[in-house]
This record gives structure tokens, C-alpha cells and sequence, in this order.
């Protein structure tokens, strides 16, 4: 039972990370990224590049490829989605959709459609805790995820970027007008979000497999858990990978590892009945008609 | 005015003899036959989200999930309980929108990307409630299933498929042009207007949700029949973000484009599969061109030609969508 817990928690840490992105990039651009998950997979398939091809260390791949990711999604953001900033919201988000379809499918010709196996960042076997084991590279999950919140937090909170994130997500237009460089804002928070993407792109790779669709799960369970967070509120989207992370593990152990994902959305639709804006999230006021 | 909508009459008259035509066209090849009765397929489930999503404003992203009920109701109504074919599909609808109205239940009050996700939930569930429900869809391995004797030729089912499809196409545009309709455009302009003019939101998104629902679930009945094996393989996620894609690059709010966009998404795959993986990079890059350059889809294409012909700007209605959509604080560029 706990190790059940336990062991959710750190697949909780993986959801939380990919939410995290998702939720900054919606919070401050107002835009659901679908292509969030195959950004995150190719980042680690750089990190994979750099690990095997050029026989580098893990942490130096590990940097590496998290400077690859602010750069693509910064790329991303000027070439595709600044394009369409003041399109419906459908058309935004059937863009991201294509781009996820496209990304798949050139990740597909790059590196090919077998799974590889990716490299732990710790070794060493379990260590007991009480009544719980648990593995090095485990512990560096969950020390990566708390270090991770906690600076986004900070950033968010007291830095004049944070700050500018903040006003921009409230007003677009006010924030233009107190002299805020949007695009700049913009690109500050594409490019974070690619990077907890990728992280929790890096840090999923061990657990699983190296392979085109690896991050189809996180994807989903990280949506799962931005909806639970309001995908407004930065500290729920971690709360919400959590606790999908411990009950999706809990539903697989004590009923059918399928049906985790069909709990988890009956969990949401329950959730999202009971408290349509999300557990973490303040009632929208309705302003305009 | 009266001259153009002649115009449109006489092409849908040849599209339609078309069709009539096409098995002999392509020598009755049943691969040929089954790509187009794909698209029939595709077709009736991208006009009924057509109608969710561009008349609508309702973003669903699970529209698979209702496919893939129908074929399973199909099957285990004609396996299993051994039903005729004029039950079996009509009870395929009926099935889906009784599921949609539990899974609208919520998303009438949820909007936007909370609604996006809710229904993700949803089509990826499906496939694996049908998965792991062995008793009934006995999981992996699927159920084989007949035609009926009098339809039971490919070219045979395929005029059913088609003499299905014109007839939802038909209700479809009916829909659209009516009372119903324009409440539901209402709507998706804004609700708060909607409601102080009188319309019912609540009610008029579950509607919306069952007509959409009761058509996909019809095509997944027709689907079935078609293949004769019914699987858990057969209408993935990817169906679901495949459907959303067609009605944006054919044209949201358009019956004529949830068609466009059918026979590209079934005419890529097509000619891409011979890589794997090139469908998806095809379809991707050829959704983020089309939305780019596009943003009303393709049907919006002949908008242009009609354009300067006439010297004015006729009807447009993805257009109009456009414009209603876009942001109501005009952008201050500093």
C-alpha cells in the first residue's frame, strides 16, 4: 500500500512537471498545447543524441538538452503560434494539434519507430525507507520536481518577469500599454514551458521506454491534472499530478492497469461537475457579453 | 443571388452522380470503394462535429469515442443478438447520444479547453472500456460480424453507406439552416447574449451534443457493416484529432467543408502510407499551413473567386466565425 503510494507519487511528479508547462503556457498565453508531450519527446531524444551519439555524460546531455528545449520553444512560438495569437481559440488549438502530428511524424523519420531504453540518472539499488524502498533515480525525481516547482514559483512571484507574466495573463492590451514587451513575456514562457516539458520528458524516459509516442501518457495524465489544477493555479497543477499520480496508481494495482485512465476521467468529469473551474481555482466571474 | 445558389445545386446534382458512378469509375475495386466509403464514413462524423464544434462553439475532441460505440453496438447487436440492420444502426445512434448525454451532462457547463479535455477523457476511455469489457466486447480479439444477405456485395453496402450519407447530409443542412441552427450560432457567439434572448443554453447544448452524437454513432454503425470485424484498434484518439482537424482545414461552420476536409484526410493517408509515419507529418504540416494562411478552412477558397467575380463579398459563413471570434479589445501595438 504505500509503496503503491509512493510509487504514484513519483509518476505524480512526472504529470505535475508536464502540467506545470502546460498550465504556464495557458495561463499567460491563454492557449492549450496540444504539442506539449512531443515537444518533451524530442527534447529527450536530444538528450538521448548527446548521451549515445556524442558519448557525453548524463548531466552534461541533461543541460544540453534543456537548452535545446527553451530554443525550440522559442521557435515554435515565433514561426507557428504568434501567427495566430488573436485567432479563435479552436483554431489555436487544432494548430497545436497539427504540430503535434507533425512533430510525431518527423521524430518518427529522424529516430526511427523502435524504442530504445534511456539511461537512469542515479544508479544504485533501492534504498529502505521504513517500510517503503526506493531507488536513487526515484529520489532524483522527486528532488528535480521540488526544485523545479519551487523556483517557478519564485520566478512567478517575485521577479519582474513573473511580474510581467502576471499582468500579461490578466490584460493583454493594459499590459502592452504599461510598456511590457509581450513577445518577450511570451518567449520567456514557451520557452519554460518546453523546459518542464522536457524534463519531465528526461525524467520519464528511464521509467518507460525511448520511443516516439512515450509521452502519450504523460501528456494525457498531465491534462488530467491541469484540469484538476483549473489550468490556472501553478502550485494545483502539481497537486493535481500527485494525486492523479497516487489514484491512477492505486485504480492499476487493486483493478486493471487500463483502467486507470478511464477512472482518472471519470474522476475529472466528477471533479469538473462538482467545481466546473477546478479544484485549485477561484469561480470565473462572468465580465462581458 | 438566385443564379449562384443554381450554381451550387447543379454541382451538388454532379457530385451526386458521381458518387452513383464512382464504383464503376474505379472497376469496382474494393480497395478504391473502401477508401471512398471511409470517407462517407469520416464524412458523416465531420459534418455532426461540424455541427457541435463550427455551428456550435463546442470543442469535443473525443468524437472517436461515439464511432467507436456505434461499431461496437452494431456488433453485438447483429452478433450476438442476431438483429436485422434497420435496429442495429438506428439503435448505434441512439446509443451514442444516450452516452453523450452523460458525458454532456458536465461539459454543458464546462467551456473551452475545459470541455477539450473532458472530452479527451472521454475517446480515450472508449477504447479501452471496450478493451477490458470482455464479456461483451470480448477485449483484443475483436467481433466478426455479417452483412445482411440483401446488401451483402461490396457494391451493394456501398450504396447503402452512400444513400446513408446523403441522407444525413441532407437532415445535416437542414439543421443548420434552421431554428435550431441559429440558436446554436447564437450560442457559440455568446452565451450570455443567447440567454437574454430567450434560448434555452443548457438545453440547446445537450441537443447539440445528442444530434452529433446520434450521426457519428450511425457512421460507426455503417462502419461496421462495412469492415464486417469490429475491434478496439479501430477508432483511436488519433480519430478523434483527425475529425477535429478535417472540419477546421475543410471550414468550421460549413456542412460542404466537414466534406472537404473528409476526402483530404482520407486522400493523405492515401498516398502517404507507404512511409511510416508520413500520414501524420502530411496531415500535421497540412493543418498548420491551412491555419496559418487558411484560418477559414479550404472551402473558403471559392469564397475568393466569388469574390471577384461579384466585386462584393457574398456569404461567407466561416468568415463571419472568424470575425465573431476575434478578440473584442482592439490590439494596441506600441
Amino acid at each position: 500500500m504505500e509503496q503503491i503510494i509512493v510509487s504514484g507519487l513519483i509518476f505524480g511528479c512526472v504529470y505535475g512537471l508536464a502540467a506545470l508547462g502546460l498550465v504556464l503556457i495557458f495561463r499567460t498565453t491563454g492557449l492549450v498545447n496540444f504539442a506539449h508531450g512531443e515537444m518533451a519527446m524530442v527534447t529527450t531524444f536530444v538528450a538521448f543524441t548527446f548521451l549515445s551519439y556524442f558519448q557525453l555524460s548524463f548531466f552534461i546531455s541533461f543541460f544540453l538538452a534543456i537548452v535545446f528545449a527553451a530554443l525550440f520553444g522559442i521557435a515554435i512560438y515565433f514561426l507557428l503560434i504568434r501567427r495566430v495569437g488573436d485567432a479563435s481559440h479552436l483554431n489555436q488549438l487544432v494548430l497545436t494539434l497539427g504540430i503535434f502530428l507533425a512533430i510525431h511524424g518527423i521524430a518518427g523519420l529522424i529516430w526511427g519507430h523502435t524504442p530504445a531504453s534511456f539511461p537512469r540518472a542515479l544508479k544504485g539499488g533501492p534504498i529502505q525507507l521504513g517500510p517503503i524502498f526506493i531507488s536513487p533515480n526515484e529520489l532524483f525525481v522527486l528532488f528535480v520536481t521540488f526544485i523545479l516547482a519551487s523556483t517557478l514559483f519564485v520566478l512567478f512571484r517575485f521577479t519582474r518577469v513573473g511580474l510581467a507574466m502576471r499582468a500579461s495573463s490578466q490584460d493583454l492590451t493594459a499590459a502592452r500599454l504599461m510598456g511590457i514587451n509581450v513577445n518577450f513575456v511570451f518567449m520567456v514562457t514557451w520557452a519554460s514551458g518546453s523546459i518542464l516539458g522536457g524534463i519531465a520528458g528526461l525524467l520519464t524516459a528511464p521509467f518507460t521506454f525511448l520511443g516516439v509516442s512515450m509521452m502519450y501518457d504523460v501528456l494525457i495524465m498531465a491534462f488530467a491534472a491541469a484540469v484538476l489544477a483549473g489550468f490556472l493555479s501553478l502550485p494545483g497543477a502539481v497537486f493535481g499530478g500527485l494525486i492523479i499520480g497516487v489514484f491512477g496508481n492505486l485504480v492499476s494495482y487493486y483493478w486493471a492497469p487500463e483502467m486507470a485512465l478511464v477512472c482518472t476521467f471519470v474522476l475529472i468529469i466528477v471533479v469538473l461537475y462538482i467545481r466546473p473551474q477546478g479544484i485549485f481555482s477561484a469561480p470565473e466571474a462572468i465580465k462581458k457579453v | 443571388m438566385k443564379g449562384r445558389i443554381f450554381n451550387r445545386r447543379t454541382a451538388v446534382v454532379v457530385f451526386a452522380i458521381f458518387l452513383v458512378a464512382y464504383p464503376f469509375l474505379v472497376g469496382q475495386s474494393s480497395y478504391f470503394m473502401g477508401l471512398a466509403a471511409m470517407t462517407a464514413i469520416f464524412a458523416i462524423a465531420a459534418m455532426s462535429l461540424n455541427l457541435l464544434t463550427g455551428y456550435g462553439g463546442q470543442i469535443s475532441v473525443g468524437q472517436g469515442g461515439f464511432l467507436m460505440l456505434g461499431t461496437y453496438t452494431v456488433a453485438v447487436l447483429s452478433a450476438k443478438l442476431d438483429m436485422p440492420i434497420w435496429v442495429t444502426i438506428p439503435a448505434a445512434g441512439m446509443v451514442a447520444s444516450v452516452v453523450s448525454l452523460i458525458v454532456g451532462l458536465p461539459a454543458v457547463r464546462l467551456k473551452g479547453h475545459f470541455l477539450a479535455v473532458a472530452t479527451l477523457g472521454f475517446g480515450l476511455s472508449i477504447p479501452e472500456i471496450a478493451l477490458n469489457w470482455k464479456s461483451v466486447t470480448e477485449g483484443y480479439s475483436g467481433l466478426p460480424m455479417t452483412r445482411p444477405d440483401a446488401v451483402s456485395s461490396d457494391l451493394a453496402f456501398f450504396y447503402v453507406i452512400l444513400a446513408v450519407t446523403m441522407i444525413v447530409t441532407w437532415i445535416l443542412l437542414n439543421i443548420s439552416n434552421s431554428r435550431l441552427g441559429r440558436a446554436f450560432l447564437a450560442i457559440r457567439d455568446s452565451e450570455i447574449a443567447a440567454a437574454a434572448t430567450g434560448i434555452n443554453v443548457a438545453g440547446y447544448k445537450t441537443i447539440m451534443f445528442m444530434i452529433a452524437a446520434f450521426f457519428t454513432g450511425i457512421g460507426g454503425g455503417l462502419y461496421a457493416y462495412w469492415i464486417e470485424y469490429v475491434s478496439p484498434n479501430d477508432f483511436t484518439i488519433m480519430t478523434s484529432f483527425f475529425l477535429l482537424a478535417m472540419i477546421v482545414v475543410g471550414g468550421l461552420a460549413s456542412i460542404w467543408g466537414a466534406i472537404v476536409g473528409a476526402i483530404l484526410f482520407t486522400v493523405i493517408p492515401h498516398f502517404a502510407d507507404v512511409y511510416v509515419g508520413m500520414t501524420n507529418l502530411l496531415i500535421g504540416v497540412a493543418v498548420i499551413l491551412i491555419i496559418l494562411f487558411r484560418p477559414a478552412g479550404l472551402i473558403s477558397i471559392g469564397e475568393i473567386f466569388r469574390k471577384n467575380r461579384k466585386g462584393q463579398n457574398t456569404k461567407a459563413e466561416p468568415e463571419r466565425f472568424e470575425q465573431s471570434s476575434a478578440k473584442e479589445v482592439p490590439d494596441v501595438k506600441i
